[in-house]
């Protein structure tokens, strides 16, 4: 048995990781609730994507030339919301209005009101499949497009991303990325008592996928985990150790803080001084 | 029916670069010349509905037309969030040719009988439902799917039905075709029944009882003018379908007459009752049970009519 690889916090945080962890709290107190422990968690994984990773125009959203990132994990919104806004997709002053009546940033992402979010998502499982079916599309057009898909720890108890794996490990799609943001707890408690998922490494190599686990606040890590893979047959599972509310000391691996509604001024005051620490 | 459909789908991929195929776990030597012609848009991807249709949005959100194919049930009922979400949600031209709507698959039991297929995908926000009357018609329907913006249900019958469907009918998604016009009685139906609703109206004719035929091959959107239109000044009304009543096309017609406002006709609605099928057999055999053959159908609009006497 594969054992569980426990990296996280290790990193301190820096000055980008911090900035972008503002833009989520700017969100936060904008809708008064939010998934902050769901977005945390992927901070670094989306800043080096769209940093290091991705050839993408925030100019011009849909470049037929982009690499394509799918938020499977729809409820990790705020994270996406936050590098997009950086990136200049649309203006950060939008993200006070999240989750209010006329924004266009809602509690879930949405294609086609959000500039950049290539998929709607939010009912879980359904990104991998989404994925496998754009990295056919730039196969069959013989087009070098690679795709990732981030996903949640507790999103793949949903039986379709296995039906997806296995589709994925079949037809060798190299150019397609899963990401499994393993920040092991789910909405009611710890991965391991709600439904444990080790050995996860092994699952899907089994899927015939490679696997490289990292810790998923190391940009560093990150890089070179999502390096072009010339040569490469399979597709690829980053499996990102990551923390639960990551950088937020008093939400850090505490269910209660998956979601929140109802966030109040103190809240949000600490959540800034929290960030001013690093 | 489903031979012309896949036929169909074949065609169209020769000429367009658009055209792809996804089958789940579909019969040897199913889609044979798609293979052989476009190896690379053609798929056989497994006994996994869910992925099946996330994949064709993936496929249709980077332009390509994806052809699903697989047996009506599991391409409703086990997929239904794929299909809201991935489908109707983002609007996308995915096209899913459902084999066996209704009760087709009689003799393997009430897990292959799709009974509420239209129900659950008329319910959807972009959908288009369509459930042709025979193989002619079902060619016409495919052929026309092609440049339709977002997804469409495609229902097919059991195949070798009876071809009603004539050349000079102009065919288009969302247009009833009149059958026959109606007299003091009109029926409204879809897919195969529709060559039901003619049998049933010669024999109704044969009492001196003239009743019209109005075929919806769409469900949805319905012809609201034509059924509006078809309704006006009928002693008598009837829908006619291989589907519950509950949300079917009867739910649709009776929808669209109430919106509309004025004085409604009596409507008799004949449809599947509110079960599963105990029965195997046949597909007519299931028909025949629930009232919905030429025969039946014809007693009970006469016995309507006899009722409603004043």
């Amino acid at each position: 048995m594969t054992k569980a690889v426990n990296l996280p916090n290790a990193i301190r945080l820096d000055n980008r990781s911090r900035d972008l962890r503002r833009l989520v709290v700017r969100a936060l107190d904008g809708g008064g609730r939010g998934h902050i422990g769901s977005s945390m968690s992927l901070i670094e994984i989306l800043r080096v994507l769209y940093d290091d990773v991705l050839r993408h125009r925030p100019a011009e959203p849909k470049w037929q030339g982009r690499d394509r990132f799918i938020l499977s994990k729809g409820h990790g919104c705020l994270a996406l919301y936050a590098i997009l806004a950086d990136k200049g997709y649309f203006p950060a002053a939008e993200l006070a209005d999240f989750c209010t009546r006329d924004s266009f940033l809602g509690g879930h992402p949405e294609a086609g009101k959000i500039p950049g979010v290539e998929a709607s998502t939010g009912a879980l499982g359904h990104g991998l499949s989404i994925g496998i079916g754009v990295a056919l599309a730039a196969r069959i057009r013989k087009t070098d497009a690679r795709v990732f898909v981030a996903m949640g720890d507790g999103e793949i108890d949903e039986g379709s991303v296995w039906e997806a794996a296995m589709c994925a490990g079949k037809h060798g799609l190299s150019s397609l990325t899963a990401i499994v943001d393993y920040n092991k707890m789910q909405s009611y408690g710890s991965v391991s008592e709600v439904q444990p998922l080790e050995p996860l490494g092994a699952k899907w190599r089994a899927f015939g996928f490679d696997v490289v686990e990292v810790d998923g606040h190391d940009v560093a890590a990150l890089r070179a985990a999502f390096a072009p893979r010339r040569g490469a047959a399979k597709p690829l599972a980053v499996i990102c150790h990551t923390v639960k509310g990551k950088g937020l000391p008093f939400a850090e691996n505490d269910a209660a803080w998956h979601h929140k509604s109802k966030i109040k001024p103190e809240q949000v005051a600490a959540m800034y001084a929290a960030l001013e620490n690093g | 029916m489903r031979q012309t459909a896949l036929d169909t789908v074949t065609e169209l991929a020769r000429r367009d670069p658009r055209v792809v195929f996804i089958g789940s776990d579909l019969g040897v030597g199913t889609m044979d010349k798609f293979r052989a012609e476009m190896p690379d848009r053609f798929f056989m991807e497994g006994v996994a509905e869910q992925n099946i249709v996330g994949m064709a949005a993936g496929l249709a959100m980077e332009g390509f037309i994806p052809f699903v194919n697989t047996i009506a049930t599991f391409l409703t009922r086990r997929c239904f969030e794929q299909v809201a979400v991935d489908l109707c949600l983002h609007n996308l031209p995915v096209r899913l040719i459902a084999n066996g709507g209704g009760v087709v698959y009689a003799p393997l039991g009430p897990t292959h009988l799709a009974i509420e297929d239209m129900a659950i995908l008329r319910a959807l926000p972009n959908m288009t439902v369509i459930a042709p009357s025979d193989a002619q018609e079902m060619r016409r329907a495919v052929t026309a799917t092609l440049d339709r913006p977002g997804p469409v249900y495609i229902r097919l019958g059991k195949g070798g039905d009876p071809v009603i469907a004539r050349d000079d009918e102009n065919f288009a998604i969302g247009k009833a075709i009149l059958k026959r016009a109606p007299g003091q009685i009109g029926m409204i139906s879809t897919g195969v029944l529709t060559e039901r609703c003619l049998r049933a109206a010669d024999r109704l004719a044969a009492q001196g009882i003239e009743a019209g035929v109005l075929h919806c091959h769409t469900v949805k959107p319905l012809d609201i003018d034509a059924v509006r239109g078809f309704a006006q000044g009928l002693r008598l009304l009837v829908t006619v379908e291989e589907h519950v009543a509950t949300g079917g096309l009867g739910s649709a017609v009776a929808d669209c007459l109430l919106a509309a406002g004025g004085s409604l006709p009596p409507i008799l609605r004949l449809a599947l009752p509110d079960a599963f099928p105990r029965h195997y057999g046949s597909q007519d055999d299931l028909l025949e049970i629930a009232g919905l053959q030429p025969g039946p159908i014809a007693e009970r609009i006469a016995k309507t009519i006899t009722d409603l006497r004043p």
